[in-house]
């Protein structure tokens, strides 16, 4: 098999624990991420899926570096990114980008939208020929060239999370990752926005890791899927031996819990897990 | 979309006022040798404490009074105006650039840099600001600059506290990540990313504070400490104005009417302001 | 039997002018589970906020009706309308944290209600409400009555919502979007608490929601909301068999389901988006003549 574009190999990251903070000093460290190895191999979507607290985030953070890992490795290509400084990292940034879970949050409501594109691809060398260029990442996620001038107030939920998927493919990167892109959006929109990916992803070849906490999403993007739970991978496998055969009992349990939108009488009667 | 397209807000009814008495004053100020009807400081003992111009006994050119000394009391306050208006745009110019770096720098970059200036902000902070003000004034000698230098070096505290507040805030957005992945470094972020964002407080404050440097000046002529007393200042002639206070009211409410304007107008101005450039409303 | 709730031809507008709510009718009976389903700026919330009185100034109600047990609300005074909802309504919101009090216990805010709006006794209060929380499943009810709302998880929170609802007995129980900020499992719980307290209890439900999922789970009867207009109103059952309206029949198919990845999750048509804004566009029009 070919080279995967990344080889993590027991990775772990700790992270100041805010709510142990004592009142003077320093926060004390919590260990997010437990020590986790997975190949994202390259031109595949993986989904890595888990409910809150299960890490998933911090495990897309850690792969484009925006945090350090405590201990293991994060190699792209060959290479391990785990411990660059940020001088470092920087010609790396072009081929790790990321589309993120709140355009609200992620696109900054003093730049236009032509700004907001245009910044990865003048940080990277290709000033020239802007204009141009952002009207391709425009038109490449389906939005008319002239939402160039506009501004992040004056778009919907689903354009602006084009509008992020635009900065993130404007530079062409090998890696995308895609935090909970859709948790945010109308089911409508929802669909529209990873259809868009879908076919973006197959044109450009891009490998993704497609972090959810919606199965139902998962198993129509991606190609494999790694079950995550409280720091640890409690599964991963190929997507469609995932869902008709889950290994493990927690994985069974988040399949069982989606509420699929057709009458079953028995769903709530099956006896669900008893709370704490 | 559309809809938020077209909904641009007018300039509302408190930036109007505001704005426009600011530009008056401002006007009559930077025109006072031509505006003022009299010399500020020809003192004539046959005019002295005539009253304004509605009432018995007023004399025309003389349209807000004379004070004890005959002395035209529009032409004192339109060229007190002066000085009040420099020591504003200076000392309030000078406290936002230092206060906002300052603020700016510890609020995005945190860790040492965080605790180093807010340590100096908390001890700043633990002086008396008038008396602070009195004690420089002092020290620097009286004048126009030593003032101007005061306000600022007592004030920039203004400053720092909020604008690091919002920073440290906006640090926390995403789109300060997603500027590291598009590849910038992090004095870049703080410029491309944060500043825009904490503008429209800057300017705000920026306003307001010129409203208080119009006060601390006043204060520190009431108290004599500011410039040399012959030319006037609003605040040495509310000095004036409060020892003939039962004789010659006007002396004093006039100067008080034009400082309390003249304060609420920059503090309604800026916060007038950062409502209209704000583009964020959700 | 009258309706729990009853609401008629119910119209708000925002100061443009803009209908936000478009003769909005639908009726919750004695015992059954309503869902009231649509997307974002559907209007779902607004219906909930203006049953209970809290409409932001903005929103001006100008027609229709509101009956709760066949008392029309708009009939009494203030008083005796916050003293008629608060007995016989209760509120299960989308956000457990930010509707408790961060700086009290648990115990006293549960039991405040009861005292102050429906004048029990502290006693009283205080029993009913450690056996609702019992009813939603904590083993230890004393425990959670002394904790602080940050001292319990999301899931815990909503449990503890869950039984402050249900223990004054409600007539009607509104729940916004209550499982929505919640994990899939949790939700899983949570929702079957509802449904198993729902049960014995007898209360009805209005059940505001955007996941057609949960619809399908928890509702016997269920109104399509689009833009401020009931657009389809069926038995949840007949709705997922046969649904009549082409935006129904649109969400139901964007809706992801994993089982079968490939017929869901369809992005809605133009000409469905296009007929809805043709259809709303004349309602509007017949409406406004009678109106001005």
């Amino acid at each position: 098999m070919a080279e995967p574009l990344f080889s993590v190999r027991g990775l772990k990251v700790a992270l100041p624990d805010m709510t142990r903070k004592p009142l003077i000093g320093r926060a004390p460290l919590a260990e997010i991420l437990k020590g986790l190895d997975f190949d994202l191999p390259k031109g595949s979507v993986t989904g890595i899926v888990g409910e809150s607290g299960s890490g998933k985030s911090t495990l897309g953070r850690a792969l484009v570096r925006l945090i350090e890992p405590s201990a293991g490795s994060i190699r792209v290509e060959g290479r391990d990114i785990s411990h660059l400084s940020e001088a470092e990292l920087r010609p790396l940034r072009r081929d790790l980008q990321m589309i993120f879970q709140d355009p609200m949050s992620s696109l900054n409501p003093r730049h236009t939208i032509f700004n907001i594109i245009a910044a990865p691809l003048r940080q990277n060398g290709f000033g020239d020929r802007l204009k141009e260029r952002v009207a391709e990442a425009l038109q490449r996620v389906g939005l008319p060239r002239n939402f160039a001038s506009r501004y992040r107030h004056e778009l919907s939920g689903g354009q602006r999370q084009r509008v992020g998927i635009a900065r993130a493919l404007a530079l062409s990167p090998k890696f995308v990752l895609a935090d909970e892109i859709v948790s945010g959006l109308d089911v409508s929109t929802q669909a529209q926005i990873l259809t868009l990916l879908e076919k973006l992803a197959a044109e450009m070849g891009l490998t993704i890791a497609f972090i959810s906490h919606d199965l139902s999403v998962i198993r129509r993007l991606c190609r494999q899927v790694i079950v995550m739970r409280e720091g640890r991978i409690v599964e991963a496998s190929a997507t469609d031996a995932l869902f008709d055969n889950p290994k493990e009992a927690y994985t069974r349990d988040l399949l069982a819990a989606i509420p699929l939108p057709e009458i079953d009488a028995d769903w709530l009667r099956l006896p669900a897990k008893a709370p704490a | 979309m559309d809809e938020a397209r077209t909904s641009r807000r007018g300039l509302s009814p408190r930036l109007w006022l505001a704005g426009g008495w600011l530009i008056l004053a401002l006007a009559a100020a930077t025109f006072a040798p031509l505006i003022a009807p009299q010399d500020p400081l020809a003192q004539d003992l046959m005019l002295e404490r005539l009253p304004p111009f509605w009432l018995d006994g007023a004399e025309s050119g003389y349209w807000l009074g004379t004070d004890s000394l005959g002395r035209d009391l529009l032409s004192r306050l339109i060229f007190g105006g002066r000085i009040a208006f420099i020591v504003a745009f200076a000392a309030a110019t000078s406290a936002c650039l230092i206060g906002s770096a300052l603020g700016l720098i510890a609020g995005y970059f945190g860790g040492w840099a965080d605790r180093f200036i807010s340590r100096i902000v908390d001890i700043w902070m633990a002086f008396p600001p008038v008396l602070f003000a009195i004690l420089l004034v002092a020290v620097l000698g009286t004048g126009l600059s030593s003032v101007i230098i005061a306000i600022a070096v007592i004030d920039w505290t203004r400053f720092c506290r909020v604008i690091r507040a919002e920073a440290m805030s906006q640090a926390r957005m995403d789109y300060v990540e997603s500027a590291r992945i598009a590849g910038y470094g992090r004095i870049g972020i703080m410029l491309r990313e944060v500043l825009p964002n904490v503008l429209p407080s800057v300017v705000a404050l920026l306003s307001l504070e010129m409203g208080i440097a119009v006060i601390v000046e006043a204060i520190l002529s009431f108290v004599n400490l500011s410039i040399s007393t012959d030319d006037p200042t609003w605040g040495s002639i509310i000095a004036e104005g409060r020892l003939s206070i039962h004789q010659a009211w006007w002396v004093l409410v006039f100067p008080l009417i034009t400082l309390i304007l003249t304060v609420l107008s920059f503090s309604q101005f800026g916060e007038g302001l950062k409502a209209r450039f704000d583009p964020v409303l959700r | 039997m009258s309706a729990c709730l009853e609401i008629r031809s119910l119209s708000a507008l925002l100061p443009n002018g803009q209908r936000v709510l478009r003769s909005v009718s639908l009726a919750v009976q004695p015992g059954e589970v309503r869902a009231l389903v649509g997307e974002s700026g559907a209007g779902k919330t607004m219906i909930g906020k203006a049953l209970l009185g809290v409409l932001p100034k903005s929103v001006r109600i100008i027609e229709g009706e509101m009956l709760i047990e066949g008392e029309e609300l708009s009939r009494l005074d203030a008083k005796a309308r916050r003293t008629l909802i608060g007995a016989r309504t209760a509120l299960i919101p989308q956000d457990p944290l930010t509707a408790l009090n961060r700086s009290r216990r648990i115990g006293p805010q549960m039991t405040d209600r009861l005292v102050r709006i429906l004048g029990w006794s502290g006693e009283r209060a205080d029993k009913r409400i450690r056996q609702l929380l019992d009813e939603v499943q904590f083993r230890d009810p004393q425990r959670v009555l002394k904790c602080y709302p940050h001292e319990l998880s999301g899931g815990m929170r909503q449990r503890v919502l869950i039984a402050a609802a249900f223990a004054a007995e409600p007539r009607l129980i509104v729940a916004d979007e209550p499982t929505t900020a919640l994990d899939v499992t949790v939700q899983k719980q949570i929702l079957r608490l509802i449904a198993e307290l729902q049960r014995d209890h007898g209360t009805a439900i209005l059940f505001v929601t955007h996941d057609l999922g949960v619809v399908a789970k928890i509702s016997q009867k269920v109104s399509v909301l689009y833009a401020g207009k009931v657009v389809e109103e069926a038995d949840t059952a007949a709705l997922f068999a046969a649904p009549q309206h082409p935006y129904t029949r649109a969400l139901i198919a964007a809706t992801p389901r994993y089982t079968d990845p490939y017929a869901s999750l369809k992005p809605v048509d133009e000409t469905v988006l296009a007929g809805l804004t043709a259809e709303i566009a004349a309602a509007d029009k017949a409406w406004r003549p009678a109106h001005g």
